[in-house]
Formats: C-alpha cells, sequence, structure tokens
C-alpha cells in the first residue's frame, strides 16, 4: 500500500533460475491507523467523565462556646421545598412575607439580596440559612449550595428546619 | 549524450517507530485508565460549577440511592485493615479468604451480620444482588458511623493521613437520608466532606 515497487522489470539472464527473494517487511500503516484510533477512544473516554467534588463544610455541633448571635436583619432564610420550588425570606420567620421562586431565579434573588443588604448594614455581607426540608432532594441541596458558591456569599449554613418554616411550606403547598 | 538517470526513490516509509510509539501511548492509555467502578445503586450525581477533583487515595465514599447508604473506600490495604477493626468490635472473625474478598470490593452496602454471605458470593452474583443498604439511624452507635470510624483508623495507622469523605448522592434522593448521614459523620466530629457533582455544562 504505501510500496512502491522500484524494482525493474525482472530479467533473467543466464540459466540459472533463482528462487526469488521475498520482501519481509511487513505494512504497518493499517496497524498505526488502528493504534491511534483506539488512542483517540480512550483517551475521549477516560477525561470526560471524571466526577468533580464540593466542599462543604458544616458548623462544628460539639463546640457551643463559639457560636455567634446573628442580626436577624442580615439573614436570609431559604426554605427547600418539593417540587423543585423554594421559599426565601429575610428576617424573622414568620414576621417577614416569603417568596416562592424556582432554582433558576435563585441567583438573581441571592445578588439582589446581597447588595440590598449591603447597602443598609455598611458592607457587612449577608448570612444565609439552609433549611431543606424532608421533601426536597438532595440535588437541591446542592444547587443552593452552588448558587452560593458562585454569589461568593460565604457566611452560610445548612440548619435543620424549624416547625414554623414547615408550616410556612405546607402553606404554599410545597410540603 | 547519455541521458542521466535520476534514481527512482522508494516511497516506503518505516512505519516500525510509529506503531511502537502508538502502542506504547495505547497501552499507557489502557493502563492508567481506572475501571469504572459498578456501583451497587444507580446514582445520577447532581452538576454543579465546582472543578476540584477527587482525591485518589485516602478518601472514603458514601454512596446514597434509593433511600439506602453504601460505604466503600480506596486502597486495598485499607480496606484490610477496616474490616479487621470491625471484626473486633463485632466480635468476628473472618477468614483470609474472606478478607481478600473485601479488599476487592469498591463499595458495599449489607448489615454486618449479613456481610459473610456477601463475602462467599462471586463477583457476578453480587452484581445482581440488591443489597439492603448499610443500617444508619439518628443514634450516635450505628453500623455506618463504626465504618467510618474504622475507616478513618485504619487509614490513619497505615497512611498517617487522614481520610477524606466524600458522599455521592442521586440527584433525586430526599433529604432526610442524606441528613442522618451527615449527622452521623458530625457526631464523630468529621465536618469536612466533599460533595460529588459532575460538572454543569453551560446551558
Amino acid at each position: 500500500m504505501a510500496e512502491l515497487d522500484t524494482s525493474g522489470g525482472g530479467k533473467h539472464k543466464g540459466g540459472k533460475v533463482r528462487t526469488k527473494k521475498k520482501n519481509t517487511r511487513v505494512d504497518l500503516t493499517a496497524m498505526v491507523d488502528l493504534a491511534f484510533l483506539l488512542i483517540t477512544f480512550f483517551i475521549l473516554t477516560t477525561t470526560l467523565s471524571k466526577p468533580k467534588a464540593m466542599e462543604l463544610v458544616m458548623p462544628d455541633k460539639s463546640d457551643t462556646t463559639k457560636q455567634l448571635a446573628v442580626p436577624e436583619s442580615r439573614t436570609m432564610t431559604l426554605l427547600l421545598g418539593s417540587n423543585d420550588k423554594l421559599e426565601w425570606f429575610v428576617g424573622e420567620p414568620g414576621k417577614s412575607v416569603p417568596s416562592v421562586i424556582g432554582y433558576s431565579d435563585l441567583r438573581k434573588t441571592l445578588v439582589e439580596q446581597d447588595k440590598l443588604i449591603k447597602d443598609s448594614h455598611g458592607g457587612q455581607g449577608m448570612i444565609v440559612i439552609v433549611s431543606p426540608s424532608d421533601k426536597s432532594t438532595y440535588k437541591n441541596v446542592v444547587t443552593v449550595m452552588d448558587e452560593l458558591n458562585i454569589t461568593n456569599i460565604d457566611q452560610r449554613a445548612i440548619v435543620k428546619i424549624l416547625p414554623v418554616d414547615i408550616d410556612l411550606l405546607k402553606r404554599d403547598k410545597l410540603y | 549524450m547519455p541521458r542521466v538517470k535520476v534514481a527512482r526513490k522508494s516511497t516506503a516509509i518505516d512505519m516500525t517507530a510509529m506503531c511502537d510509539v502508538a502502542f506504547l501511548l495505547l497501552t499507557f492509555f489502557i493502563l492508567s485508565a481506572k475501571p469504572k467502578s459498578q456501583d451497587p445503586v444507580k446514582a445520577e450525581i447532581p452538576a454543579a460549577t465546582s472543578i476540584s477533583t477527587i482525591p485518589e487515595t485516602d478518601f472514603a465514599t458514601i454512596l446514597i440511592g434509593s433511600g439506602k447508604v453504601f460505604f466503600g473506600v480506596e486502597g486495598d490495604d485499607v480496606r484490610k485493615k477496616t474490616l479487621s477493626l470491625m471484626a473486633e468490635k463485632y466480635k468476628m472473625s473472618f477468614t483470609p479468604d474472606e478478607a481478600n474478598a473485601f479488599s476487592g470490593l469498591q463499595s458495599f452496602g449489607v448489615p454486618i451480620s449479613q456481610l459473610h454471605q456477601l463475602l462467599a458470593m462471586s463477583s457476578k452474583d453480587r452484581a445482581s444482588l440488591v443489597q439492603p443498604g448499610i443500617p444508619v439511624d439518628t443514634t450516635a452507635t450505628n453500623e455506618l458511623f463504626d465504618w467510618v470510624h474504622s475507616a478513618r483508623l485504619a487509614n490513619k495507622f497505615l497512611h498517617d493521613k487522614d481520610l477524606k469523605i466524600g458522599i455521592k448522592g442521586d440527584s433525586q434522593e430526599e433529604y432526610p437520608t442524606v441528613d442522618k448521614v451527615i449527622s452521623t459523620l458530625q457526631k464523630q466530629r468529621v465536618d469536612r466532606f466533599n460533595l460529588i457533582t459532575s460538572l454543569k455544562t453551560a446551558k
């Protein structure tokens, strides 16, 4: 295939008939093609499916001495309900009106609220409390933590949901 | 006038070296590729934008799917040591064959009382078995607690490094199961762990 026959035409001079020497070279082109095809396959399949990790730090439960009081006005609470919906409110539960949003609107809300709180509290950032209810999924929690990472809100915690919050979710049919 | 004959050169290229290199690379890729671990339960991991990678060693994975919890730790030696620590704790004994079978297990999810049966199975039977999951509850001493604790001890003993813990959960898993696992980990003061995610692609 990759070789051209460059030897002159075979002419026999003299009487002796010699056995033809056969070429011992093997054409490797097809083999190389195949090898590279397999390499490409392996490269493409191995590197693309690597899972990543997101670090999650939970507050130390055993250490109760270092707990800080959190100003209510800077706190935003996210209640994760069913059907991929969540409720949020700023301030104390029951005193402020919660709004229901989907996860796609979460980033916009976080950025807006963070800006509002920063403006009214002299640059102090927002504190976010994430309360996943029993009806929310693992994906919801990961999405929320990811959005908080994206919006650079470092002061956040996953907190067990309170009965008051469950009532709120029930009222809005998210539980 | 004699004609000058241009010597015809052979157009054949020696492929041997190229072939050698290609196969060397191929061998490298095949050997370095980690076979995809067969999880005992189907878990579709959620997507996130985080890009940090999972460590290959000193790492334990807690797999959560369909309400059940599975546990696995990296490294054959760590697995063996973990099993011996667990055997001590639960006053059980495992034969060397069983210990070897356990060191080859990527991830498992049976109560420790059923571990003998699981280890006696062939890997083919094991793959088709529906495992009931490791018992987890809200008390301080459940089996998952002991497994994680033993694995941490084993890893510290063998590698002198802290074991990192990853949680691999199914997207549709309801939160209570995840919460039970997290509170089990927090009871032994593991407050840092990795949530295993796939990379979110731009929409």
